[in-house]
């Protein structure tokens, strides 16, 4: 079947010889990053309350006050989620070895929701890290599902695994909506479901930091997960230990998963665009490619952000409706413009 | 890369019918149980003013197989002309372009506006949009060259969450007041259904049967794919057509009428295609919406009388259509 073979991993360039020197190399990077850094800048003079660069320079204690507790931490944890919940979806895509997957899109992120609704409902007083944990193990548990439905598609057709994992993540959620339902939930359940960040306070997202820990963690073992995602045999013939490896991967995807559904909410698609975008623009050499991917998912995130925070002023719009506003219309794109071109 | 998923399901499924009994007798057992469930819905606990509740119950269980109706057959048709066993008018995006319209009706006029309209006017704008929307899709995926059955079932699944993000954008630029009155309109439910739309949407519904009945024959012979189809004498394109206007009415009215329910449709047809050991398109139809019914009435008065649920009927089918739709993509149903 051809469609066995179609991965966007094609550059946008495919007629062309490959450059000598590879693209995106380190000094586009600092460019990138300083842009990035300059956004995050940018983002943090965006809000209702006053917090200007003359009054901050004045000493205002008001102005600093805000900008310590509300508006320092609300940019770095969109800088974590947005890294974080990228990267998270390469490394799905790299074990998957399928470039339509990611933590939304196979059941990851339902099934961490699903985590809390249970120790919320069992422990109703459970502490963050009790929540944070029990979203993990569910996570995980949800994740090794798919990996296992994943063995048994035939063929492993391109587009059927995405699918698979779409309608699992939506059996998860219906399971999850019923007992929110009974438990009187739903509206509790909505608000994790959408990313959020305008909770985010000083004391209340430090737990982020352990995604960046995470996010590290997945870049030095980036060649790794390629290496496991050609599977069992080949990796072991390579002197890989494919089940570390794998289960490294999981651990990370629904660490990473659990702690931003916990603290943030879920943002669609995140992992999926923005690893398909680095591979269009610079190929798909994975080790070079996570710090791209890192810079670009902190932009994309930041980016929404400011947009749900000025575009009904002074309303603020939760930057999952954004994203899966934007998202789903990249994602769309990219599944039609092979279309296209095939004729 | 045409991919052609009728013959394929048509030569494995005639494996493995239900050997010994006839369409004929499936049609009769179901329609006695059908029968049999809707009286009980009718008249289960019975008390108080029976004025009041009894023809409250019958706008409710007329909803309910109007619902089962237009979902069995719309579903039944949309997989025939699409040459598959596994899309339906609601995984392609269906319910959610529903939402999508609501909220952009609300955001566009205002949601007072849109109340002091009326109820008929309303029903009869939003389906009017919702056939055109989905005509103008359906043709466009359909009718494309190199179609994927896969890319086209991801397509549409993708097209939903983008009609569902930018309404719940919309719904966030809208003023909350109003959106509380939006809010109503977005769970399926057969409680508060009104009976001069259900009146309307019989009619409507009536309409379409009356051509999707003239064409019976011909979906017969469309069912054995494009080619043969063309051989045979059809105009298949035209054919095609047609169809896709009466599944878009058909959703369009039951969906305008109670809400979206995404599985319903997948779960009735692979079922009722499981029964019927022969692919006249009368049984399978007929079969279909027999069990639609027996879902529905049957799905709900267990809901309510074993577990007093009220609205959780669409949660369940969810989740069961869901398991469903996973167990026929990995049997390799769709190729």
């Amino acid at each position: 079947m051809a469609s066995s073979t179609m991965t966007l991993s094609t550059p946008a360039v495919s007629g062309r010889v490959a450059p000598a020197r590879p693209r995106g190399s380190g000094g586009q990077l600092a460019v990138a990053g300083a842009a990035v850094i300059a956004l995050a800048i940018a983002s943090m003079f965006v809000g209702v309350s006053d917090v200007s660069l003359p009054a901050l320079l004045a000493g205002d204690q008001t102005a600093w006050d805000i900008f310590w507790i509300s508006r320092m931490p609300r940019t770095i944890s969109v800088v974590l989620a947005g890294m974080a919940m990228s990267v998270a979806g390469l490394i799905m895509q790299l074990m998957a070895r399928n470039k339509f997957v990611e933590p939304s899109t196979v059941g990851t992120v339902e099934s961490a929701s699903l985590g809390i609704l249970v120790v919320t409902v069992a422990v109703p007083g459970a502490s963050l890290l009790a929540k944070m944990s029990t979203a993990t193990v569910f996570a995980a548990a949800g994740t090794a599902l798919f990996l296992l439905v994943l063995r048994r598609i035939p063929l492993r057709n391109t587009l059927l695994v995405p699918l698979v994992g779409i309608m699992l993540g939506g059996v998860i959620a219906a399971v999850t909506t019923f007992f929110a339902y009974r438990y009187d939930l739903l509206q509790t359940l909505n608000s994790w479901m959408i990313g959020d960040f305008s909770g985010v306070l000083r004391g209340r997202y430090e737990l982020l930091w352990i995604v960046a820990v995470l996010t590290l963690v997945g870049y030095l073992c980036a060649d790794r997960f390629t290496m496991a995602g050609m599977g069992q045999e080949f990796s072991t013939n390579l002197g890989l230990n494919y089940k570390r490896v794998m289960t490294l991967g999981l651990i990370i995807v629904s660490l990473i998963s659990a702690v931003v559904v916990v603290n943030i909410g879920s943002i669609p698609f995140l992992g999926l665009i923005v690893p398909n975008l680095v591979s269009i623009i610079f190929g798909d050499n994975v080790r070079r490619a996570v710090p791209w991917v890192a810079v670009f998912g902190a932009g994309f995130v930041l980016i929404c952000d400011i947009i749900g925070r000025t575009i009904r002023f002074p309303y603020e719009i939760p930057v999952g409706v954004i994203v899966s506003a934007i998202g789903s219309a990249m994602f769309l794109y990219l599944l039609l413009r092979k279309r296209e071109r095939r004729g | 890369m045409v991919s052609t998923g009728l013959p394929t399901a048509l030569t494995q499924h005639q494996r493995r019918p239900i050997k010994g009994i006839s369409p004929k007798t499936w049609i009769i057992a179901l329609a006695v149980l059908a029968v049999a469930l809707v009286a009980a819905f009718m008249l289960i606990d019975l008390r108080g003013n029976i004025g009041y509740i009894l023809p409250r119950r019958a706008i409710k269980v007329g909803s309910m197989i109007l619902v089962a109706y237009a979902v069995g057959v719309s579903t039944v048709l949309f997989q025939t002309v699409t040459s598959n066993r596994i899309l339906t008018p609601s995984i392609m995006g269906f319910d959610a372009l529903y939402m999508l319209i609501q909220t952009g009706l609300t955001f566009a006029i205002g949601g007072q506006a849109l109340l002091t309209m009326g109820a008929p006017v309303r029903f009869v704008i939003e389906v009017a949009l919702m056939v055109a929307f989905s005509f103008l899709l359906y043709r466009w995926l359909f009718t494309g060259g190199g179609k994927s059955l896969h890319l086209m079932l991801l397509v549409g699944i993708v097209f939903g969450t983008m009609f569902r993000g930018i309404s719940s954008l919309l719904q966030r630029l809208i003023d909350p007041s109003e959106f509380i009155i939006l809010q109503d309109l977005f769970f399926a439910s057969f409680n508060n259904v009104d009976g001069l739309l259900l009146a309307v949407s019989a009619l409507a519904v009536a309409a379409v049967s009356t051509l999707a009945w003239r064409m019976r024959h011909q979906l017969d012979v469309l069912s054995l794919g494009r080619e043969t189809a063309i051989n045979l004498g059809v105009d298949h394109k035209r054919a095609v057509i047609s169809v896709l206007i009466i599944c878009s009415v058909l959703v369009a009215v039951s969906t305008a009428l109670v809400g979206p329910i995404t599985f319903f449709g997948l779960l009735v047809a692979s079922l009722a295609y499981q029964l019927c050991s022969h692919f006249r398109h009368t049984s399978v139809l007929a079969i279909a919406v027999l069990l639609g019914i027996i879902a529905l009435v049957g799905g709900q008065l267990v809901l309510e009388q074993v577990f007093a649920f009220d609205t959780a009927l669409s949660i369940v089918i969810e989740f069961v259509g869901g398991i469903v739709f996973i167990a026929l993509l990995l049997k390799g149903k769709v190729k």
